[in-house]
């Protein structure tokens, strides 16, 4: 042990109760960052895992085609020249299969899988609801969604895959028809009715989702909805979802098509989930904030009561950057502690406040309290607290650096 | 950056380990600035036991902390076994009080946290000249020239005055100085205490041929001293 490691630790140790105190504040800081990151985060990376789960990292749309505008050339020449005006977007995606195909080849692509929508109403012995049917291959779709995992009733995806005829519901739609598996609904589209039984009931995070989609064979969608070729949309999900604005601005240029990320298409509420990030940043730095003034007080506390010790430290031959380096040990010393047991703690807690029942059933689907696990929420308390409590240790360290040993002394003495 | 520190580990009687020359020292601001030292010059050769005595305020520990490069002097010259350190920088400064200076104050000054085996290492574990076993060695072997052998490992708080006060001398000569700097090293003692630190304190420097300055007002201490100087109103007379 260096001789000012020994000796910052004598010092913070025969205070016990200020460093008790800086310790409590320290840990009260790393820890209550840690929750509180943990809670914020929790929420969000659940809606991202959702709305990924549900509906893929991004979609292609529709087709761009450019438009040309002519102006004449000034001098009255009678020349014209052509000029790009601006993108037209012809809906839908007329050729997925060339599209899937061409979408394959990027690398950070996992699965393709093309989706045809419609609007539909659905007819139960008991009710009719509006809804939206989404023609899939279920092959594809397992690759860009979780809906396998997402079926709540007994047999899973195996009676869809049975029959062309068979659906799958979301369960606040199913509720609202009181259907059951197995159960016979009608749907009607552009004027005609067909039969289907319910194969399965999917419950997908998001209550908007849960009470209109329909999931049912992509082939008998396009002959419900008379579209025999063509899709709404191509979804994908990939590898690395938070490089899906790269990717799409890639797919974009490549392949003629608005991509829409899952940024982009979630903006307005990951918008207010940021908001909640820099509102929970903002309270997490009044907690170091306050570690760190606990931390000032302590060892300001320490230079005032050590003046002698310095004094006699410095005749000996210690020199200013010694003095200083004593007490930025002691807070190193405070902060290591704290760092440890404020991670234990915020670990805890954040472990406690998972168990929180909390019913939600709107955006997102949940019982408890969501929380979030992510080693970056600790290095980031203790980082954030290391820079705080350091900084604020800093002051008292140089002060006592520079207290004249000749003035200490000659105050003692008279 | 190069210190001046030289080995002092070949000490000669007689040789010359401390010099200042005409010493000027102002305290205080403005209206209440006082000239404490007006030119004081003074050297002291190793093996020697010098006194410097007088009234209070006469500028004798203010001469000793400029002697002990605690302070720094408004004017005039101070060398260290030769070395001028009157115009040198806080660290080599810092380097020279270590590595050549040992101190004994009037109020112990030992750190309280601390035993008494760790007090006198701690000047030895910043030289870091000695493995640490052989700091403790020394320091063992220091304590019990002084006669603490047996409460090596008691705290500060558990001594009394003389015997923190002998731990104090045992610390001063830890790093074995040149030259030893005490200022009222028996002010805080009764009689027979201040016999035996200022007899530990002559014996032990003169052992080891060091230096001893101290400033005293105890005129018993300061007739056995070889070397007696007078001060007044910051000159010696």
């Amino acid at each position: 042990m260096s001789p000012n490691l020994r000796i910052a630790f004598r010092f913070l140790t025969a205070k016990k109760r200020a460093m008790l105190m800086s310790l409590s504040c320290t840990v009260l800081g790393v820890g209550l960052f840690i929750v509180t990151q943990a809670t914020t985060s929790g929420f969000e990376d659940f809606f991202v895992r959702t709305l990924l789960g549900t509906d893929g990292a991004m979609r292609i749309e529709d087709r761009k085609q450019s438009t040309l505008q002519s102006m004449e050339a000034a001098g009255g020449s009678g020349a014209h020249i052509l000029q790009r005006e601006g993108v037209k977007y012809i809906e839908g995606v007329e050729e997925p299969q060339l599209i899937k195909d061409a979408v394959r080849n990027f690398a950070n692509v996992r699965g393709v899988s093309a989706v045809l929508r419609g609007n539909v109403q659905v007819t139960s012995p008991f009710k009719t609801e509006d809804a939206q049917i989404f023609g899939i291959k279920l092959d594809e779709h397992r690759l860009v969604s979780e809906l396998e995992r997402k079926i709540t009733t007994p047999g899973g995806l195996g009676k869809f895959l049975e029959s062309t005829s068979a659906v799958l519901i979301g369960r606040v739609l199913a509720d609202r028809l009181q259907l059951s598996v197995n159960d016979s609904i009608v749907i009607n589209a552009r004027g005609e009715s067909r039969r289907y039984h319910l194969a399965g009931i999917y419950e997908s995070g998001s209550r908007d989702i849960d009470k209109t989609r329909i999931y049912l064979d992509l082939g008998e969608a396009r002959s419900l909805l008379r579209r025999p070729t063509g899709a709404t949309f191509v979804q994908i999900s990939l590898h690395a979802p938070n490089r899906a604005r790269e990717d799409a601005a890639h797919m974009e240029e490549v392949l003629g098509h608005s991509v829409r990320p899952w940024q982009e298409r979630e903006k307005e509420w990951l918008s207010v989930f940021r908001a909640l990030r820099v509102s929970s940043a903002i309270t997490v730095t009044v907690f170091t904030l306050i570690a760190s003034l606990a931390m000032f007080n302590t060892l300001a506390m320490i230079v005032l009561e050590k003046t002698k010790d310095i004094a006699i430290l410095r005749s000996m031959g210690y020199e200013r950057r010694d003095i200083t380096q004593i007490f930025l040990w002691q807070a190193a010393i405070v902060l290591g502690i704290g760092a440890l047991l404020g991670g234990l703690f915020g670990a805890a807690v954040t472990w406690g406040v998972s168990l929180v029942p909390l019913p939600i059933n709107t955006l997102f689907k949940t019982q408890t309290f969501i929380v979030s696990w992510s080693v970056w929420h600790y290095v980031q308390a203790i980082a954030t607290a290391v820079v705080m409590v350091m900084v604020a240790s800093l002051v008292p360290a140089r002060r006592a650096a520079r207290l004249e040993p000749g003035d200490i002394v000659r105050g003692t003495a008279q | 950056m190069s210190t001046v520190v030289t080995p002092a580990s070949a000490p000669r009687v007689g040789d010359l380990a401390l010099r200042c020359n005409a010493l000027q020292r102002y305290l205080g601001q403005g209206e209440g600035r006082v000239h404490v030292l007006k030119g004081v010059s003074f050297e002291a050769r190793r093996g020697q036991v010098y006194a410097i005595v007088g009234p209070s305020g006469c500028g004798k520990s203010t001469l000793l902390y400029l002697l002990g490069l605690l302070d720094q002097p408004d004017g005039g010259e101070i060398e260290i076994n030769g070395q001028p350190m009157s115009n040198r920088d806080d660290f080599a400064r810092t380097a020279a009080r270590g590595a050549h200076i040992g101190f004994v104050f009037q109020f112990h000054f030992l750190m309280l946290e601390f035993t008494a085996l760790e007090n006198v290492m701690m000047p030895m574990r910043k030289l870091g000249r000695l493995t640490p076993a052989a700091m403790e060695a020394r320091a063992r072997s220091l304590l019990d020239s002084v006669g603490l052998g047996a409460k090596t490992h008691r705290l500060g708080t558990q001594l009394s005055g003389g015997e923190q006060q002998r731990v104090a001398v045992a610390r001063a000569l830890a790093n074995q100085p040149s030259i030893i700097l005490a200022d009222e090293p028996t002010g805080n003692l009764d009689v027979k205490n201040s016999a035996l630190v200022f007899d530990l304190l002559t014996r032990l420097a003169k052992d080891n041929g060091q230096a001893v300055v101290l400033v005293t007002h105890n005129p018993e201490i300061a007739q056995r001293c070889d070397v007696t100087r007078p001060m007044r109103d910051g000159l010696f007379v």
